[in-house]
């Protein structure tokens, strides 16, 4: 850019005079009361409504934002400690149950035990039972015993005397009779030690 | 272009000047309505409308209008003002620094947007009007904070040797009346300004050396509108970054004046 071009203020155009030629840094006054104006009402717009109202949305948004965090972050907490209430309740009924189930073992082997304690005496007393019967019925069976041996004693005694010993062939006969009855009677009665008399 | 470049007596190439950027609809003169002033007076007023009906009906969800608008608003209140500024007292400022930046960031995409193509900044007198507002308000910012002495006191540290003192003071005095906004505007207008005036010489000369120059000159004149489409797609980077600049650094004159120390 040549000076001369800047400074000269006889170029050939339309716009002769002062601010056609002017230094392009001389203020053109209408231009800066331009600027002024032009200025003033932007501001005023921008200040009086524009900037209010961004405001208000960056803050209803900051706010929608935080809020919406701030809850996520309360669900989220709320949620771990449900789990954590569902995983402590989880452990205590599996404790529970193998308390039961224990229990039940010790229960189950205590009743065996009781019963088996239970037959175990039952058979006892069962078999003493028995015993007593049988000692008492031996007992009987010896006393029915000896009154029949007494019996059969007088019995045999009174024959042998009703003989008046009249031979001794007789009298071997007689004894012979009475022992073979003799004989035959302990097989026909129940007992085997046979009177003696 | 929209605004006929004055042929020279001999008909040769003439390279666009700051004459250019001088173009009165109504009037003349220190008073005249320019093409500029209408195309940001109507900027601002079609910024105003879209804004005030996109945030009209806002939903937490958003549509896309409302999406873009919040991506931009978001940039500027987080990337910007909070980190600049800090989360205590940013958000005082946060329309001043948005209206800047959809401003600034409007216009100079202008600058390459049909039918404007003009970059509304490259007159200087609406980045004055703009770093004006800046400069204004981060003295009083300044002064209400630490009172007319303790904001003039605080412009450097506590406890320096006064020998050092006398040698910073100047200095600093100079950067927060003269250098900051000086630079703010000039900064603004210099890279609208001078970018409008490669791509001028790049499209108006491409054309020149197609049409007029012939034989070679029209390969010439086809790499010309070539570098000029490059330089348009840089341009809006550039636009989109000065307007970025703009803001962040109002927001560092502004944290500057808030600080507690220098």
């Amino acid at each position: 850019m040549r000076l001369s071009v800047i400074l000269s203020a006889t170029e050939g155009g339309e716009d002769e005079g002062f601010w056609a030629t002017a230094y392009p840094i001389i203020p053109h006054p209408a231009e800066l009361i331009f600027g002024f104006v032009a200025f003033g009402i932007l501001y005023w717009a921008v200040a009086k409504h524009v900037v209010p109202r961004l405001e208000k949305v960056f803050a209803e948004r900051a706010d929608a934002i935080e809020g919406g965090i701030a809850r996520a972050e309360q669900a989220q907490a709320e949620a771990a400690a449900a789990l954590e209430r569902y995983r402590a309740r989880l452990a205590g009924a599996e404790d529970e149950a193998s308390r039961i189930r224990e229990e039940a073992r010790a229960e189950g082997a205590r009743i065996l035990a009781d019963m088996r304690e239970q037959a175990r005496v039952e058979a006892e007393r069962i078999v003493a039972a028995a015993q007593t019967q049988v000692q008492a019925e031996r007992q009987q069976a010896m006393i029915q015993l000896r009154g029949e041996a007494g019996r059969i004693a007088v019995d045999l005694a009174s024959r042998i005397v009703g003989e008046a010993l009249e031979d001794e062939v007789r009298q071997r006969r007689v004894v012979d009779r009475f022992l073979a009855e003799l004989e035959a009677a302990p097989a026909a009665e129940a007992g085997t030690s046979g009177g003696r008399g | 272009m929209s605004f006929g470049l004055p042929a020279s007596a001999e008909g040769g190439f003439e390279a666009p000047s700051a004459a250019d950027f001088w173009q009165p609809l109504v009037g003349d003169g220190a008073f005249a309505i320019t093409r500029a002033s209408i195309v940001l007076l109507l900027s601002a007023a079609v910024i105003s409308v879209v804004l005030l009906r996109v945030t009209r009906r806002l939903a937490v969800v958003p549509s896309r209008g409302q999406y873009l608008t919040e991506a931009v608003y978001g940039m500027v209140r987080n990337s910007v003002a909070r980190d600049i500024i800090g989360s205590r007292d940013f958000l005082r400022y946060v329309p001043l620094l948005f209206t800047l930046f959809v401003l600034i960031l409007a216009n100079n995409l202008l600058g390459v947007v049909p039918p404007v193509q003009y970059p509304t900044m490259s007159r200087i007198g609406f980045p004055i009007a703009l770093t004006l507002v800046v400069f204004a308000l981060y003295h009083v910012v300044g002064i209400r904070k630490h009172g007319l002495v303790g904001y003039f006191k605080s412009f450097v540290p506590k406890g320096l040797p006064w020998v050092i003192v006398a040698f910073i003071y100047p200095l600093e005095l100079i950067t927060y009346f003269f250098t900051r906004p000086v630079t703010l505007a000039l900064r603004l207008f210099g890279n609208m300004f001078a970018g409008h005036i490669l791509l001028l010489l790049f499209i108006l000369g491409g054309e020149y050396l197609v049409f007029e120059a012939g034989g070679l000159m029209t390969v010439a004149g086809a790499l010309a509108f070539v570098m000029g489409f490059v330089l348009t797609l840089f341009e809006m980077l550039v636009e989109f970054l000065q307007a970025y600049v703009f803001v962040l650094l109002a927001a560092f004159y502004i944290a500057g004046a808030l600080a507690d120390e220098h």
